[in-house]
């Protein structure tokens, strides 16, 4: 599993508006026998602002974040400086693309991608001659 | 998060993050007592209006009952603690990125002087604490009429 966001932010940065500009959320990401487990951060995304896609071996993460604000609010302070979170790994084709499941629970998404059954371990017996 | 820096997994993820301080730190060059506290956990808004002060700290996943938010001599603190979701040690697993923050964080911000200690509020939604403080009401703006 690799991370080409930051492969693709260059192009982007000269050629997209600052509309699509966007903050990279941290991950952690855990592998097991059976599949792997994605832990992002995007605190602020409201459920049905939180957008994943999965096409071919490419997994996007997009959330735009939903503040509740008083009107006339002025910023003093941000450290959070756009509205907006994403993030894109490419999956191997060990991976089951079709079996993604998600949780998404104050602000922490939690993706389960399987392996696919001829990918998971088999114990392979070893014949003496 | 600096000293995650002293072990660096992977350049482009490195430059990458270097790349996001700067794009975040938004020209904010003034130093406060407390030190440069950007980077830390949680990442903090603060904004104002005439009648309140509204801080948001983007603190994702927590227990919100391990959550202790005190408002004292016009310091607002938030602290708690966040378990790791990485598998102990010895499991038959592999880490392949851990940028998420675990352990235990506290924040410290200096609010306005006119701030009410007694009318605070407190929300957890969707992984943001949401303080709001209201002003004093002598310091709200009012109009006077002109006779």
């Amino acid at each position: 599993m690799s991370d080409n966001a930051t492969l693709r932010r260059p192009a982007q940065a000269d050629t997209a508006p600052r509309a699509t500009e966007a903050l990279q959320p941290p991950v952690d990401v855990v592998e097991d026998s059976a599949g792997i487990t994605l832990y992002a951060d995007l605190p602020g995304v409201p459920k049905d602002r939180l957008h994943l896609h999965v096409e071919a071996d490419t997994l996007t993460i997009e959330g735009e974040i939903a503040l509740p604000a008083p009107e006339g609010l002025e910023p003093i302070h941000s450290e959070v400086g756009l509205a907006r979170y994403r993030r894109v790994f490419t999956l191997s084709k060990e991976l089951d693309a079709e079996r993604v499941a998600a949780e998404f629970a104050q602000g922490v998404l939690t993706l389960r991608i399987p392996k696919v059954e001829h990918a998971q371990p088999r114990r392979i017996a070893v014949q003496v001659g | 998060m600096f000293y995650r820096s002293l072990f660096p997994r992977d350049v482009f993820a490195e430059l990458d993050r270097i790349q996001r301080g700067l794009q975040q730190g938004g020209g904010d060059l003034s130093p406060s007592i407390r030190g440069s506290a950007r980077g830390g956990y949680p990442a903090m808004n603060v904004g104002s209006t005439a009648r309140s002060v509204e801080i948001y700290a983007f603190a994702p996943g927590i227990d919100p009952t391990t959550l202790d938010v005190q408002l004292e001599k016009g310091v607002l603190t938030i602290a708690g603690e966040r378990a790791s979701v990485l598998p102990p040690k010895d499991a038959p697993a592999t880490v392949h990125i851990d940028e998420r923050f675990s352990g235990r964080f506290r924040r410290v911000v200096t609010l306005p002087d006119d701030v009410d200690p007694n009318a605070v509020e407190a929300l957890y939604t969707d992984g943001v604490v949401h303080v709001s403080v209201q002003r004093k009401a002598a310091s709200q703006p009012r109009r006077i009429h002109v006779q």
